[in-house]
């Protein structure tokens, strides 16, 4: 037996949908019963995606400040508002791990661009959906995606920990702004997954040691249905 | 009056009159600590659509401006009521502009990554119905990403979307700013709250406030469909009951709660039509007090303001603006009219 969340009708937004854990995320709403609109920057991988999993699919780059209304119109248009915004959308900056006095800036600006600038811009421009969303149904949720390297020094993660870093801080600090307004903000760590991105930054990590993104999804998604259902009327069925 | 041409939240100025016809003005900053426990401010959340879409006509290259201004079905971005500009942008007034050559139904019109076609011509050369082709998905993102904001020829920089939505901005359903909301932020919004003050919203279509032509002006505001929210209609009929205010921000929240409002001033909560004009005659049911740009007699929004205050008091107001150097227009300074006991007191300043 199983436990499955039945999240008919939640209107989520997921950045970084088309790979890694954004991919498992949208599949995993998806099969909740969640109106899912994900985001990502290749045209082709996002209208394949939209189509295998019956979602919306909106192309764009939340690096890029121009992209970011029409991303927010897009997806509230689509879904009529929005209950959660899943900020997975990750740079890693250098591509091969760099020392500090190594990375160049424009590789360190890049990280912060889609890590902690992108999602602020899209959860700035998403907030009053949010906030409508908190008014009429009890809450809002925003989950941005963190990693260990938001705590730990790890030596040549300079730019992804700094990044990584300042945004579990935006997280902390937005969580306590918002609090009134019914948005709740959530800083998660995933772990060490079999993904694309983490097998660019360690090539040589055995994938036997490392999270199936599918696990994540669900944890994640578990996560966000307790945090919800503390404050909205989730239905929560265990189905064989 | 001086017209403000730019947007931002700067330093803004609000003038007020309150029921007794006492004036006063003030930095808008000053809006947090108006109002008393008790009250309720209830302000438009829709977001506004980049409705200016440029183009050419297919069948002969002319140059043509679409400017989406009313719904056909809410929500449904595949089909609008809209104006057809023709040569020419927006540093040229919108009254000035010429006029686009005769459309027929079945015109064809490229706009950026959208393809059109004129549906029906509607009662007026520049209004016409119009599809946009394809899904509900691509035509959003169309849209999206071609569609400008309406641009003002009082400002000389091309808006921005993030120049029109207000901070609390939700579902793209307007085809113009709700533009009495941009004095609000969320650190206004907070402080009333720790005054016991309320903020809650609705959903109201704001249209087009100005078609070019004067003849089509006089039949604007264009019905206009709005939604409350449930805990919204709630909370203003709770209020009222508390013998509270409820202060609206902007004129089409007037619209909608008047018109969401039965006889015995009891607001209904869902989706609704926003019909005719509210001015002098109308007796409002709900709203005590409008929070509004500073329009000026003969503007579009004026006549509603007079269901407020007379007409004097309304004239006297918009002179006191002008010799204290009020900005008018979207990006302006604000005023903050409350319901007139007495509406043959006279205005003065304190």
């Amino acid at each position: 037996m199983e436990t499955r969340i039945d999240l008919e009708g939640l209107r989520v937004a997921v950045t970084g949908g088309t790979s890694g854990l954004g991919l498992a995320l949208v599949r995993r709403l998806a099969a909740g019963g969640a109106r899912v609109a994900f985001v990502a920057r290749s045209p082709e991988t996002v209208a394949r995606i939209a189509r295998e999993t019956g979602t919306h699919g909106i192309v764009g780059d939340v690096s890029s400040k121009g992209d970011i209304y029409p991303i927010a119109l897009q997806i509230t248009g689509h879904l009529g508002g929005l209950d959660v915004l899943i900020n997975n959308a990750s740079s890693l900056g250098p591509m091969s791990l760099a020392p500090l006095s190594d990375t160049e800036c424009e590789d360190f600006s890049q990280a912060l661009a889609v890590n902690v600038i992108g999602g602020f811009r899209l959860t700035k421009a998403l907030f009053g959906a949010l906030a409508v969303s908190a008014r009429n149904q009890g809450s809002a949720l925003v989950i941005n995606i963190s990693s260990d390297a938001a705590v730990n020094a790890y030596p040549g993660w300079g730019a992804y920990g700094v990044s990584k870093a300042a945004l579990r801080h935006m997280t902390a600090i937005w969580a306590e702004e918002a609090r009134a307004d019914g948005v709740r903000f959530l800083s998660i760590d995933p772990g060490d997954m079999d993904t694309a991105l983490h097998a660019r930054a360690i090539p040589d990590a055995d994938p036997q040691t490392l999270k199936r993104p599918e696990d994540a999804a669900a944890e994640i998604v578990g996560t966000m249905h307790h945090a919800l259902s503390r404050s909205r009327k989730l239905p929560v069925a265990v189905r064989p | 009056m001086i017209v403000a041409d730019r947007p931002g939240r700067g330093a803004a100025k609000l003038l007020s009159v309150d029921a007794t016809g006492r004036v006063r003005d003030a930095p808008r900053a000053e809006l947090a600590f108006l109002f008393n426990a008790g009250d309720l401010v209830v302000a438009n959340d829709a977001a506004t659509l980049p409705g200016s879409l440029r183009g050419t006509l297919q069948r002969s290259g002319e140059p043509i401006e679409i400017r989406l201004a009313a719904w056909v079905t809410t929500g449904d971005p595949t089909r609008f009521v809209a104006l057809a500009l023709g040569p020419g942008d927006h540093r040229t007034r919108t009254e000035d502009r010429a006029a686009p050559s005769p459309l027929s139904p079945g015109d064809r019109l490229s706009l950026g990554p959208l393809t059109a076609v004129v549906e029906r011509l509607l009662d007026h050369p520049r209004l016409i119905a119009l599809r946009l082709l394809g899904s509900h998905a691509s035509v959003l993102a169309g849209i999206a990403h071609h569609g400008r904001p309406i641009q003002y020829a009082h400002v000389p920089e091309p808006l921005a979307l993030w120049d029109i939505w207000t901070r609390f901005a939700a579902e793209p359903v307007a085809f113009e700013p709700p533009s009495a909301g941009f004095a609000l932020d969320w650190q206004t919004i907070g402080t009333w709250r720790r005054r016991g003050i309320a903020f809650t919203t609705l959903t109201h279509t704001a249209g087009i406030s100005s078609t070019g032509d004067a003849a089509l002006d006089l039949r604007l505001p264009f019905d206009e469909p709005y939604c409350i929210p449930e805990g919204t209609a709630a909370a203003v009929n709770q209020i009222k009951s508390k013998g509270g205010r409820v202060i609206a921000v902007g004129t089409t929240v007037v619209r909608a709660l008047e018109s969401a409002a039965g006889a015995d001033g009891e607001v209904r909560d869902g989706a609704g039509l926003a019909r005719g004009r509210i001015g002098s005659r109308t007796r409002l049911r709900v709203v005590d007090a409008i929070l509004t740009g500073v329009h000026q007699p003969g503007e579009s929004h004026f006549e509603l303001l007079e269901a407020f205050a007379d007409l004097t008091t309304l004239r006297e107001l918009s002179a006191l603006a002008e010799r204290l150097g009020y900005r008018s227009h979207e990006f302006g300074d604000s005023m903050l009219i409350e319901s007139q006991a007495d509406q043959s007191r006279a205005v003065f300043v304190t």
